[in-house]
């Protein structure tokens, strides 16, 4: 399948999931790719697990009208987005986002457009374990901002 | 009957995950839902106040002023935080 979305607990293989995404197609000349993972620290504090909360249903559909938006903005031959929930240790693979196109800038520019509308659009909670005790992420406001200059 | 959903820390404060409900005649909208809720008082009272709240209908992102219809699922959330 050239265009991909997935929400699931389990780890993925990037590896696994770049070749798929490639899959033979010689249009392919660029490939992009991000991997989001869970630090040890956030807002002054270590960070020793968390535990990613969503919407199921509308997730996907979320999800898949990113990707759909991505493909009206730039010719792509494939994209794969990957989420997982659940609860992840510091160092775990949170997201994964890759997409192919014949040139590099289409890549480039779809890859960060589908992270910065996935970080406020698609219906994902994070909320961590820190030595003072579980709490749930807030959004930023930084991220807002890195949505907006797509419009 | 709608089907009323909470995520998240809203989930935590409000004590459950969603209910179902009859929708009452002249409640048309996400914002004449939200009244409804809060006229319960306690926590409920401050979901109206929630900086920034978030809310869906039928799966989709909605504003205050979304219509709302039986059978409708409508979500309330805190701004998302994936990625």
């Amino acid at each position: 399948m050239a265009f991909t979305v997935r929400v699931q607990e389990a780890d993925f293989d990037v590896g696994a999931e770049t070749a798929a995404l490639r899959a033979d197609d010689a249009r392919i000349g660029a490939v992009a790719s991000f991997i989001g993972l869970v630090r040890d620290r956030n807002d002054g504090s270590g960070v020793s697990e968390m535990a990613l909360e969503h919407y199921p249903g509308m997730t996907e559909k979320a999800l898949e009208s990113i990707v759909a938006e991505a493909r009206g903005r730039w010719e792509l031959y494939g994209a794969t987005v990957i989420h997982r929930v659940g609860v992840l240790q510091p160092t775990d693979q949170i997201v994964f986002v890759a997409v192919s196109s014949a040139h590099r800038g289409e890549a480039f520019a779809a890859c960060e457009f589908i992270m910065d509308y996935l970080k406020t659009r698609a219906p994902f909670w994070k909320r961590e374990v820190t030595p003072e005790g579980a709490r749930w992420v807030d959004a930023r406001e930084a991220d807002d901002c890195a949505a907006a200059r797509w419009q | 009957m709608i089907k009323i959903l909470y995520f998240a820390s809203l989930r935590e404060k409000l004590g459950t995950a969603g209910e179902d409900l009859e929708l009452p005649a002249g409640v048309a909208d996400v914002g004449g839902v939200l009244a409804m809720l809060a006229e319960r008082g306690g926590e409920w009272a401050t979901l109206a106040s929630v900086r920034n709240l978030k809310c869906a209908v039928n799966q989709e992102m909605a504003r205050s002023n979304t219509p709302v219809k039986d059978a409708d699922e409508i979500a309330f959330f805190p701004p998302v935080t994936g990625g």
